[in-house]
């Protein structure tokens, strides 16, 4: 065991705002997202790099942000679910996850939305089985499924629509 | 959860992340994907006093093709290789690459962090055994290749001196006539296959000249189906004698039974899926595009 606990500073870049900070090595990113900086909308499911509810984007790539040292993330750019929505809108993914009724608990939902973001980006019009493979390492345990589908492919239809940026 | 406390280091290079290692003792471990080893910490299984992350090296993930090899930098991750248009070609490669765990884990893991864990349930190592592959070592006194047989040891145990490193992968390009396939069974995406099988093969004409079978999570390191492989070669490759391979396979695994099935339940698995994986080797040497990855509900 090292005598006094290490302390490092990083630089994070979340939702398009800079953030310094001092952490402990093992502090994980879920962590340092939802004490350090206070962005709750990350959840912890089942901690331990299955379920999926802690997804986010780390320089656009989804990861599963129970299994990653915040000191991973010094100089990375980090989207949470707080900054899907613009400019007091709704991003197309979570309105559709919303009309589709695409959750029910919501417990899920974030890392799902982040999940669809990684997908939607990389492949405009994804079929059935692209979806189900995005998403695989997303559990939900209360809708099945189907709706979620739906949601990402109202989603990706309403995104192709309205040529949207993200 | 968190894991124990630890001394974190961020190495430059891979000759930084050597010094480091030698310096800091049994205590340290390095970081790459993380995968594997942060839920290891998380739960104290692992338990390491210093963290050597090789995350921040430069050039260390590529992905090349010299001298009718492809090359794979330690950090490699998954997804880059599922990517890849060179892996492609080798669609054993692909197979393997598209499949491992789900998305999210395949944008973090990496190959050399999947050969240098090697762990039992692993996929890489199993696909490997089929082809030919060399794992370069990067130490303080330089540079040791090993043959990937003679790389992997046991269980969580390769040839790794305490303070050498994975530094590449390197895979023999398959001749143009071969075909190969990798198939594993999950029950759900993100946990480890129950079992899996890699085929690789040569045909001429409608004959398999050359042909490695492996299976995977079967044993403590991936095994080779030798008598599979000897009724095969030299074969034209009947029905009936997939059956004579998948008999074989059933006969070589070594396998434990636990939470995801009986030692019966894996052995008749095994034998399912080197069926099925010959199959799609074959259509794959006649140049058929075939679609296989892992198999999930």
């Amino acid at each position: 065991m090292p005598e006094a606990a290490q302390k490092l500073s990083i630089e994070v870049r979340v939702n398009g705002k800079l953030y310094s900070r001092e952490v402990e090595p093992r502090l994980l990113l879920v962590e340092f997202l939802r004490e350090d900086l206070e962005l709750t909308g990350t959840h912890i499911g089942c901690d331990t790099t299955y379920c999926g509810a802690c997804t986010v984007l780390m320089n656009g790539a989804a990861v599963k942000s129970c299994t990653v040292f915040a000191v991973q993330a010094d100089g990375a750019e980090i989207t949470t679910v707080e900054g899907l929505e613009k400019d007091g809108q709704l991003h197309p993914i979570q309105k559709a996850f919303a009309d589709c009724y695409g959750l029910q608990c919501g417990y899920c939902t974030p890392g799902l939305m982040l999940s669809a973001l990684q997908l939607l980006r990389a492949n405009s019009s994804p079929d059935q089985k692209q979806i189900r493979k995005a998403i695989a390492g997303n559990t939900c345990r209360c809708t099945g499924y189907q709706n979620i589908f739906k949601a990402i492919e109202t989603a990706a239809a309403q995104m192709r629509s309205s040529s949207h940026g993200d | 959860m968190y894991p124990r406390a630890f001394t974190y280091h961020r190495a430059s290079s891979l000759q930084d992340a050597v010094q480091l290692l030698s310096e800091l003792g049994e205590g340290a471990k390095l970081l790459a994907g993380g995968q594997s080893l942060i839920p290891l910490m998380k739960l104290r299984f692992a338990n390491p006093a210093h963290l050597v992350d090789l995350n921040f090296v430069e050039g260390i993930s590529h992905i090349q093709q010299k001298n009718g090899a492809l090359h794979f930098g330690a950090l490699a991750r998954h997804a880059e290789i599922e990517k890849s248009p060179a892996a492609r070609k080798i669609p054993i490669l692909h197979d393997c690459a598209a499949g491992i765990a789900d998305v999210q884990v395949r944008n973090r893991g990496t190959i050399g962090g999947s050969i240098a864990e090697a762990d039992p349930s692993g996929d890489w190592a199993t696909v490997l055994s089929t082809l030919s592959c060399d794992v370069r070592c990067a130490g303080l006194a330089g540079e040791r290749i090993f043959k990937l047989s003679e790389f992997l040891k046991d269980a969580y145990t390769t040839a790794l001196a305490p303070d050498e490193l994975v530094s590449e992968i390197v895979v023999k390009v398959p001749p143009g006539n071969g075909g190969g396939a990798y198939i594993a069974f999950k029950r759900t995406a993100p946990v480890y296959p129950t079992a899996s099988a890699a085929v690789q093969l040569t045909l001429e004409g409608d004959r398999c000249t050359e042909i490695a079978i492996a299976l995977g999570c079967v044993g403590l390191l991936p095994i080779r189906v030798t008598e599979g492989e000897a009724a095969l070669r030299g074969q034209h490759v009947t029905p009936k004698l997939m059956e004579t391979a998948a008999e074989a396979a059933r006969a070589a695994a070594e396998p434990q039974p636990d939470m995801r099935g009986s030692a019966e339940y894996k052995r008749q698995l095994v034998g399912a899926l080197v069926k099925r994986a010959t199959e799609v080797a074959l259509q794959r040497a006649r140049g058929q595009q075939v679609e296989v990855s892992h198999i999930y509900a």
